[in-house]
């Protein structure tokens, strides 16, 4: 990309193996910075809830005759079984197949952070609980404090995606997401939604809250994808 | 909402102006200028002379401070970072007649204009001021009559940016308001020193605090918007002590900056 030379800057390069790991634009933080739109939520782990919603169902299925076996008194309950979301509380959750990750995080204000490092549970992990819809290609995450942010549902998988709730082996912590927080490194960091809930599945792509508000709809820092039209 | 392409313009610094010790206001002519709204801000880009093919650039994100009503221009103001940079860079290097790499304007929520409507409460911790006068800016310039108020926490009297023009914003001026055929309806701003008041001062000398943002607050109660920029530890504190006040929290905008920002 070529531009303007900056009369008398040198700039202040690094080692390469840093330099290789930034992505164009960023420069390198050791610290944590906070970014957010509004206040900080605190939801109280006993409200805290996480929902897979939309284009999806619960894998439990029974065939008709076995349906019809079902206890009559229980007919309300397992109903609720094949409704199109599955539900997980906060205990449940952290019973959950967890790994730990380390990864370089880019955020669109131009930091980048190297090996941070987290625990959470993968959105494969998630995806096992349910059935997606193969209609499903979008994925709209969404949080405490009306927070929104959209991603492709094929950038989710195979490891890329994940709901971490440690941040360098403690809770994570509010101002940086806690109780829980979407983790997808490869995006620029807008996309890794603070105070998660939950993930909706969608058919078409839609803007979440900053998509909606000029920046990229779907933000790759090595493409430099930062506001709409890049 | 159709966004336009933001691409990449070399503005013609214009004008430099100290602030404090550590702050610079950078006047910017721009060839492609368009109208920000106030609370935006703009990128600004730094390429190094190299002979490798992609010269090596380096880009940060500074407030705008000036109001939208000053026309192909671009005021912005930048603290120095001392290890930082780009804004040691801007501050020791830059002259007017040098040209800057911006793009922008950028950001959609941190913003407010006359036609968003008052009570408007602005709170700022240092330097995080300055998006928030490019709002009273424009009010000023919009002559809008909204009542407005401003809580502008500094270490020292020294760090106070914009000083005299918001002590002049805040002028009751009567001749000023007969003169004209508008009704003057200053915003009211309150400074909190944390570190060291100036000699003889007898208002707030201490962090922002529950009861300080009740009686700056009061006069407004629920229906304040509220604007809040500044570093970190001071937005989340403040923010949470709005939220405990049960302010509603879409009424709460927030920008924050860390130790970054070099």
């Amino acid at each position: 990309m070529a531009g303007l030379i900056s009369r008398g800057f040198l700039g202040r390069r690094r080692p390469a193996e840093v330099e290789s790991r930034l992505p164009p634009g960023q420069y390198l933080v050791t610290d944590f910075p906070v970014l957010s739109a509004g206040p900080t939520p605190h939801t109280p782990l006993d409200k805290w809830s996480f929902t897979m919603e939309g284009l999806v169902r619960s894998p439990k299925t029974w065939s008709w005759a076995e349906f019809q076996k079902l206890p009559t008194e229980t007919f309300t309950v397992d109903i609720s079984c094949v409704t199109k979301w599955t539900k997980w509380s906060w205990a449940e959750f952290q019973k959950l197949p967890t790994e730990t990750f380390t990864v370089d995080i880019s955020c669109v204000t131009k930091w980048t952070k190297l090996d941070t490092k987290w625990l959470g549970v993968t959105v494969d992990t998630l995806l096992q609980a349910v059935q997606v819809d193969p209609a499903a290609h979008y994925v709209m995450a969404f949080s405490d404090g009306g927070y929104t942010t959209n991603l492709p549902l094929d950038e989710m998988v195979q490891g890329q995606a994940f709901v971490a709730f440690q941040f360098d082996d403690k809770p994570l912590a509010p101002e940086h997401g806690g109780p829980a927080r979407l983790v997808v490194p490869h995006l620029y960091f807008w996309k890794s939604a603070k105070w998660i809930r939950g993930l909706r599945f969608m058919e078409r792509d839609q803007p979440g809250f900053w998509e909606s508000l000029g920046y990229h709809i779907h933000g790759d820092p090595w493409k430099e994808e930062r506001y709409s039209g890049d | 909402m159709e966004q336009p392409v933001l691409q990449w313009q070399a503005g013609t610094v214009t004008a430099i102006r100290p602030e404090t010790l550590k702050t610079k206001s950078f006047t910017l002519a721009l060839p492609k200028w368009m109208a920000h709204r106030p609370g935006q801000h703009y990128d600004v880009r730094l390429t190094a002379p190299v002979t490798a093919p992609d010269g090596y650039q380096t880009q940060r994100s500074y407030s705008i401070a000036s109001a939208p009503e000053r026309m192909g221009e671009l005021e912005l103001t930048v603290e120095r970072i001392e290890d930082g940079e780009v804004s040691p860079y801007l501050h020791d290097v830059l002259v007017p007649g040098d040209q800057l790499e911006v793009r922008g304007p950028i950001g959609g929520y941190f913003v407010w204009e006359v036609s968003l409507g008052g009570p408007l409460l602005l709170i700022a911790g240092g330097s995080g001021v300055v998006p928030l006068m490019a709002m009273l800016r424009h009010r000023a310039a919009q002559h809008a009559t909204m009542p407005t108020r401003m809580l502008y926490s500094s270490r020292t009297a020294d760090d106070v940016i914009y000083r005299d023009e918001l002590d002049a914003l805040a002028a009751s001026d009567r001749t000023f308001e007969v003169f004209f055929s508008f009704t003057r309806q200053p915003p009211e701003v309150f400074f909190t020193f944390t570190r060291q008041p100036p000699t003889g001062w007898t208002g707030y000398r201490r962090r922002i605090d529950a009861a300080m943002l009740g009686e700056v607050i009061k006069p407004f109660d629920k229906r304040a918007r509220v604007y809040l920029c500044g570093p970190t530890l001071l937005v989340e504190a403040v923010a949470n002590t709005l939220v405990q006040m049960e302010l509603p929290t879409e009424q709460i905008r927030t920008e924050r900056f860390g130790p970054s920002g070099a």
